[in-house]
């Protein structure tokens, strides 16, 4: 910088350059330029650009949004359909377990009445047998009570015929 | 700056010299014609260069997902374009890229200026001016063409008492042709104070006891000036949005 203080200095030396009017027009023109310059830079390249970069990220995020919606919804459909898969398969298998039931139940049912039927012939042939041997033993008891009577009557001098024996016997016997 | 060789030990202040518009070529003593290539010239160079950079470079990729230089051209573009909406309606959007062009470039500008030994265009009232008055004209012809002779209810407030109205409108006409004084002394005159603050407190520093605390303050200073320079560049910007307001929808 010269020691010499300038022309242009010299005018603004004691107060504010800024007020030295001698430099407006130069500051005003290149001003102008220079915001002309800006104006366009701006309005044809920076500002359609920066524009476009925007909405093409507001569209990516909106498609983005969209997809997973639709992602969603098919999600939730596949679980309502495997809910449903499961609530039917669960319904069958309660069906045929109950079918099942029922018929080992009337399966059982027969075999139990063809049992009860067998052991009820069973019992009635034994009672059969049973009243058999009874009788059969009655018999015997009679005939071995009307001898020993007859042979207690022997014994005991008396002459008994065998009709009021067998008659007193039964009597006994009754009782 | 120019004479310090015959300053000796003294302080020497010299917190205007830095705003001297001066030739870039040829002699220090040049006369500065309108065409001259200036140390404006220079700087307003640069604050074009850093638009660009900052807004078309960055965004050369046009990536889905932003690049750091990217987020920060669309976080200027965002910023910019939801306060004219916000302010001005949606009508106002078609005025969007001049507001930007504004914008961008004071804020280039005013951060260009704090590089040490740079000159801050903004600081000057001829730029400023031009433009707080680029605006005052742009909105003025803009509200008459938009709303005929309606646009002068602007400043017949209808929702005060009938008696008071003359008063207001005088009042509001006398703001109105204050407005573009105001819009462009707030810059000019924020950005010289906190340059001129920054050299006077540097001169300080020449004082060996008060160095440190002068070195202190030039860092102080700084980061008020970097908060200053971004908020002088919103205040433009948003005044130009509230003037445009009232030329789309002049109606209280």
């Amino acid at each position: 910088m010269a020691t010499e203080t300038t022309s242009a200095a010299e005018a603004s030396a004691p107060g504010m350059p800024q007020l030295d009017v001698t430099t407006f027009g130069n500051q005003i023109f290149w001003l102008l330029l220079a915001l002309v310059a800006i104006y366009f830079v701006l309005s044809r390249v920076a500002l359609p650009r920066i524009a476009a970069i925007l909405a093409e990220r507001q569209g990516t995020i909106t498609n983005d949004i969209a997809a997973a919606e639709d992602l969603k919804a098919k999600a939730e459909e596949a679980e309502a359909a495997y809910d449903k898969a499961l609530a039917d398969a669960r319904a069958e298998a309660q069906r045929i377990s109950a079918e099942t039931k029922a018929t080992i139940q009337a399966d059982l049912d027969v075999a139990i009445a063809k049992a009860d039927a067998e052991i009820a012939a069973k019992a009635a042939e034994s009672e059969k047998a049973i009243a058999e041997i009874r009788a059969g033993a009655m018999e015997a008891v009679t005939e071995v009570a009307k001898n020993t009577a007859q042979e207690i009557v022997a014994v005991l001098g008396g002459k008994a015929d065998a009709k009021s024996i067998t008659s007193a016997v039964t009597a006994r016997m009754k009782g | 700056m120019a004479d310090e060789a015959k300053s000796g030990g003294g302080l020497e202040f010299h917190p205007m010299d830095q705003f001297i518009v001066k030739p870039l070529f040829g002699e220090a003593g040049d006369a500065v014609h309108w065409y001259t290539v200036t140390n404006v010239t220079l700087w307003l160079a640069l604050a074009i260069l850093a638009v660009i950079g900052l807004l078309v470079l960055t965004t050369s990729k046009r990536a889905v997902v932003p690049s750091r230089g990217q987020s920060i051209a669309e976080m200027a573009y965002g910023f910019v374009y939801k306060m004219v909406e916000d302010v001005t309606g949606k009508d106002g959007l078609r005025y969007f890229p001049y507001i930007m062009t504004l914008f961008m470039f004071i804020l280039c500008a005013n951060f260009l200026g704090l590089i040490p030994m740079s000159f801050t265009t903004t600081s000057h009232i001829a730029v400023t001016a031009i433009m707080g008055f680029g605006v005052f004209f742009a909105v003025t012809i803009l509200g008459f063409v938009k709303n005929g002779a309606s646009f002068l209810s602007l400043f017949w407030v209808s929702s005060a008492p009938l008696p008071l109205r003359p008063i207001l409108a005088v009042i509001e006409i006398i703001s109105y042709f204050v407005r573009p004084v105001s819009h462009s002394i707030r810059l000019a005159g924020n950005m010289m104070a906190g340059h001129a603050v920054l050299k006077v407190f540097a001169g300080f520093a020449q004082v060996t006891a008060v160095a440190p605390v002068a070195i202190l303050g030039v860092v102080a200073i700084y980061g008020l000036e970097v908060l200053v320079s971004a908020i002088q560049a919103y205040v433009f910007t948003i005044l130009t949005c509230v003037y445009l307001k009232d030329a789309l929808h002049p109606h209280h």
